[in-house]
């Protein structure tokens, strides 16, 4: 199909609009009588319904506009927004949503919808009896608020964009007959020279010649505002132009302007809403989209350019000439400049990810029977593109998890003296080379007993050792496999593939979750991710002849111990860190490498940290630390236990990173 | 008449055959760094270009004894779909054509290599030529229990 090369793009931006309305339209149920949102949710509608046409998507276009035709009769008054609307409104977005994903399969846009269409048809059919039609007078104001902030914004973004916007007064002659003629004949000058915005009285009227003797429009144009004045003035029986530039007005005071006139009806807006499309498509069009590919081949490259930039680092370092080395050193800097831009450009805000969420929480509270709020914070907060793509499907799980099994009902939150309202608080921030998502709820936080009691029967741990356990490390059984402590399985989550997964996507994101609780509080689940997937800075160590590297993230410190530094409790050794005692680890023997006896006085160590677990780790020899690009070990090692992955050192040779998480929790 | 080519190397004194497609190149071991918490078949993992093999001794593999690095020992830069291996081999020979029609089907046991790993057998001038199904050999699920061990008691 000639549409193909579009087709990314259609799929792309419909998916923003649909997106838009599903937003706008929980908002809305929030909000009923708030107008702008509906109007929002009209210009979404009503571009997919182009684009949709446009690309030979009938059946998407076809439903698009009966949605349409609700969302009209909302805006005019003739309906009222109550829940059984909202669920048809947002039953068709999904519909949508359904189509748009088949037709990025390739199975084009059929599908059934008729269910759908008759529930849209039965609820335009029917108005609710609720809404009495307004006053005219009401109508009009609150369609006109509702227009002036969409005018003010297209102004605002024109103006941004170097477009000119006038505000131009056309006075007819006194002698003028045929002013809806005249004013018709203006409309067509100024249509040709930009896109009008703005009219007042509205188009119709002027049209039909219920006009004064003059009339305003606003026009967004590239033209000057002399050619505007004359070209409008060849126009027989006008006597007089004038056009005033609303950026001189807008310098003068920022949120006056177009806006500031008054009664804009709907429909003179409804009439353009390709010019209005137009004009907001070109205030938005400063970014461009790259297919993802590209960046990972930039990335691929940019990575091939770092570790040539360790040789040459070492090469300098070895002549120790001063010209060689500064050049190093100015090409390590430019490199961390790039390093930044590139990871940058891969960086988006979660937003994207938690959008779906509060449709998802809506529904699933229904079905539980539950009330629940959902907060978003932090949801700009942005992280690495392959994380985006990942991380839905394990948040997905936790939310579905905290709803089912940590707000309680209803009745029993009465009971408990709780609001009947359950709350889960989506948190996204960044705290050094690290992104952390929180999922807290206010339900009934985790059973200690149990868990414990399922881990003995599962036979995670026995029964005698399992006093002996913080509540964390009990916490930690949730996330074993098959581990779910719901008496009764429900659709929602429970269904025996549960945390453990999630556990297992969040490690392969080189990240960790770990689970918080207070009984009758409420749970708190928190996932640490790294802020970038491919490059890290690691510390070289030696050890049983090989180099390795470790992630400075996992180091506290490198330490010096003497051997008799080093005790042994219950055959294990330890030693003294800052007062705790912590384990006292041998590299050589953790891999099983041939162990180098160490003559000299002292032992060369990393205090090591993942999660909550602190221990010490003895090398044999420190080199130092720099920056390494992570690649994997490929399909056919898969997961090594301790291992994370490799990395290509300057001299070629491949060093293997170290997976602190697996050997401090082993 | 169909043609395949395949290349020839030796283990332990045999010949086997792998199609040319899957093999991209024959390098030098060199460089090959030991990783911990694998089978006792895989020696290493390599760079060679920028891209990371793991480095499998397929004598071990195959249970039919140990390579020992020496002046003519090879790698067989192995690639099938998603799969990179550099394959330790005792020496290559060189690239035969072998008419699909004269490969017959592998015997019980051949030089101690499992028959599920052998796609057929086909007479040369001076012999007999194994040839390998590679594909087998690197998805095999024994492979799977390797990547189980745990990390070693300390």
């Amino acid at each position: 199909m000639e549409n193909s090369q579009y087709l990314d793009m259609f799929l792309d931006e419909s998916r923003e609009h649909l997106q838009n309305m599903n937003d706008n339209l929980l908002a809305l149920e929030n909000s009923p009588d708030n107008v702008d949102l509906v109007n929002e949710i009209f210009r979404s509608a009503h571009t997919l319904k182009g684009m949709s046409a446009t690309m030979g998507f009938e059946n998407m276009a076809d439903l698009t506009h009966k949605l349409e035709n609700i969302l009209d009769a909302v805006r005019n008054h003739q309906l009222q927004i109550n829940a059984d609307i909202m669920d048809v409104l947002l039953a068709a977005v999904d519909r949508l949503e359904g189509m748009l994903e088949n037709v990025q399969s390739g199975e084009g846009d059929r599908m059934d919808v008729s269910d759908i269409v008759a529930q849209l048809q039965s609820v335009l059919s029917s108005p609710n009896q609720g809404s009495e039609a307004p006053g005219p007078a009401k109508k009009k104001t609150e369609t006109a608020e509702g227009h002036d902030a969409f005018v003010q914004s297209v102004i605002v973004q024109s103006l941004e964009q170097g477009y000119n916007v006038f505000r131009t007064t056309v006075t007819f002659d006194e002698s003028c007959v045929l002013k809806g003629a005249r004013a018709y004949m203006v409309f067509q000058i100024a249509e040709q020279m930009g896109d009008i915005i703005q009219a007042e009285p509205d188009v119709e009227k002027l049209e039909a010649g219920e006009v004064g003797p003059s009339f305003t429009i606003t026009i967004v144009t590239k033209e000057s505002q002399e050619d505007m004045r004359s070209k409008i003035m060849d126009v027989s029986e006008i006597a007089r132009v004038d056009v005033v530039d609303l950026k001189t007005i807008a310098a003068e005071s920022a949120g006056g302007g177009g806006a500031s006139s008054q009664a804009t009806d709907a429909r003179s807006a409804d009439k353009k809403p390709q010019a209005q499309t137009a004009a907001r498509a070109k205030a938005t069009s400063k970014t461009i989209r790259v297919n993802l590919d590209r960046l990972n081949d930039l990335m691929n490259l940019f990575e091939e350019l770092v570790i040539e930039k360790g040789r040459l680092e070492g090469v300098a370092r070895k002549l120790k000439d001063t010209e060689l080395i500064e050049t190093a050193e100015r090409i390590a800097r430019t490199s961390s400049s790039l390093q930044e831009i590139i990871l940058n450009l891969r960086m988006e805000p979660i937003e994207q990810v938690f959008n779906r969420f509060p449709r998802m929480v809506r529904s699933v509270s229904k079905e539980l029977n539950k009330k629940i709020r959902l907060q978003i914070e932090g949801a700009e907060t942005e992280l690495d593109r392959t994380v985006i793509d990942e991380i839905g499907d394990p948040l997905v799980h936790l939310l579905r998890n905290s709803m089912d099994h940590g707000i309680e009902l209803p009745e029993v939150r009465r009971q408990n003296n709780k609001p009947e309202e359950g709350s889960i608080i989506l948190k996204a921030y960044h705290s050094g080379n690290h992104v952390f998502i929180e999922i807290e709820d206010d339900g009934a936080g985790i059973n200690r007993e149990k868990v414990l009691q399922k881990a003995i029967k599962n036979g995670l741990v026995s029964e005698s050792d399992a006093d002996k356990l913080s509540d964390r490390e009990v916490y930690q059984f949730l996330f074993q496999s098959g581990f779910s402590t719901a008496d009764k399985i429900t659709d929602i989550s429970g269904r025996g593939v549960g945390l453990d997964v999630v556990k297992s996507k969040i490690e392969s994101l080189g990240g960790v979750v770990e689970v918080e609780s207070e009984p009758g509080k409420g749970t708190r689940f928190t996932i640490r991710l790294p802020l970038t997937l491919s490059i890290i800075n690691a510390m070289l160590i030696r050890a049983g002849g090989e180099t390795y590297a470790v992630p400075v993230t996992n180091i506290v410190e490198t330490a010096l111990y003497k051997h008799e530094d080093i005790m042994t409790a219950q055959g294990r050794e330890m030693i003294d860190f800052r007062g705790r005692v912590i384990p006292f680890l041998r590299f050589s023997r953790l891999f099983d490498l041939p162990e180098e006896e160490n003559k000299g006085k002292y032992i060369h160590a990393l205090v090591l940290q993942s999660g909550r677990k602190t221990a010490a780790l003895a090398v044999d020899q420190l080199i130092g630390q720099q920056e390494i690009v992570i690649k994997s070990l490929g399909t056919y090692l898969g997961d090594v236990p301790g291992i994370s992955g490799a990395t290509i050192l300057g001299d070629g040779k491949v060093a293997l990173i170290i997976d602190c998480a697996s050997i401090l929790y082993a | 008449m169909s043609e395949k080519k395949y290349i020839v190397f030796t283990l332990n004194g045999e010949r086997y055959g792998v199609p040319v497609e899957q093999v991209l190149s024959i390098e030098k071991p060199e460089g090959v760094t030991p990783v911990p918490n694998t089978a006792p078949f895989v020696k290493g993992i390599m760079n060679l270009r920028g891209i990371l093999y793991p480095v499998i001794d397929m004598k071990q593999r195959f249970g039919i004894g140990e390579s020992a690095v020496q002046k003519e020992t090879r790698l067989a830069i192995v690639q099938i779909d998603d799969i990179k291996v550099a394959i330790l081999i005792d020496s290559a020979e060189d690239v035969i054509s072998i008419d699909e029609e004269s490969i017959e089907p592998a015997p019980e046991v051949t030089g101690g290599v499992k028959a599920d790993y052998i796609h057929g057998v086909a007479k040369i001038d001076d012999g007999l030529l194994v040839l390998l199904n590679l594909d087998r050999v690197l998805r095999d699920k024994d492979v799977e229990i390797v990547k189980k061990i745990e990390v070693n008691e300390r």
